[in-house]
């Protein structure tokens, strides 16, 4: 695992950037995570991060789409604004978490 | 464990941004079964997630996935399915069983259950999220005209009623996959 250096933080993260160690995270790490990727974080953007972090606790897994919208109560067309394009690996990415592995 | 690459800057994961992400696919939906309803839907799931245009085409017994009439009513039945056995079991069912009365109720309500316990959606609510995703959903001209329906018998989020040289024009460049 390549350990990097995010916000002036070493944390360890996979072979394609993806950070490793939940614990590593915290929001100034989150913030600049989006700024790699072109985003500007808004309190919508917050609320998303939260509910994945708080969920992947819980449950040991990132969250899919249909999860975010359907237990987090974040509409699925707004995730596609908020993390455009490809939203389940950018909100994983941004909030410090592996990709989500369910199909659905 | 842990090799340090001090040298390395951040690492980003490529999300294609920049590459241009043209990729398209389109899925022809021609099954009205419970059960070869769910493999386009879950594909095109996965496609748009990774940002890809996704279209669906439904014709023939594809329309009951999107007739509001039957959408809700797909069923599955264990005729002329030789692969089918009880979930969990390998000794495959005796066919005749599929025909017996209630057989296929029984066994779309245990598909249904199945389906559910995976945390999938049923027809319909998938088909709005789908559609919530930028899905397009397109029903085939002679299918209509032959089954005398039309676009209020359809579900909200079906775009157009088109024929086949449109979709073949809207395919152009996409990588068509047949259900």
């Amino acid at each position: 695992m390549p350990v990097t250096t995010i916000a002036g933080h070493e944390v360890h993260v996979d072979d394609e950037g993806f950070m490793t160690e939940y614990n590593e995270w915290d929001d100034e790490i989150g913030t600049a995570l989006a700024g790699n990727i072109g985003l500007e974080l808004t309190e919508d953007h917050w609320t998303t991060i939260k509910f994945l972090r708080d969920d992947y606790a819980d449950q040991g897994t990132t969250a899919t789409l249909r999860r975010v919208s359907t237990v987090g109560g974040i509409p699925t067309k707004q995730l596609f604004t908020l993390f455009p394009k490809k939203p389940a690996k950018k909100m994983a990415y941004v909030s410090g978490l592996p990709k989500p592995v369910g199909c659905v | 464990m842990t090799a340090t690459t001090s040298e390395a800057t951040s690492v980003v994961p490529d999300f294609g941004d920049e590459s241009g992400g043209d990729r398209k696919i389109a899925f022809i939906c021609s099954k009205g079964n419970l059960d070869m309803a769910y493999p386009a839907l879950i594909m095109a799931n996965g496609a748009l997630g990774e940002g890809i245009e996704t279209h669906l085409f439904f014709t023939f017994w594809g329309m009951d996935m999107i007739n509001k009439k039957t959408v809700d009513h797909l069923e599955f039945t264990m005729l002329g399915n030789t692969a089918m056995h009880m979930p969990g079991k390998s000794g495959h069912m005796w066919q005749g069983l599929g025909g017996m009365p209630g057989m296929t109720k029984y066994a779309t309500k245990m598909m249904k259950e199945q389906i559910a316990g995976v945390d999938v959606p049923e027809v319909g609510e998938f088909l709005t999220m789908l559609h919530d995703m930028g899905a397009q959903l397109w029903a085939c001209q002679m299918s209509v005209d032959m089954m005398g329906l039309s676009k209020d018998d359809m579900i909200d989020e079906v775009e157009d009623i088109i024929n086949v040289t449109t979709f073949m024009e809207l395919s152009e460049d996409a990588q068509i996959i047949f259900v």
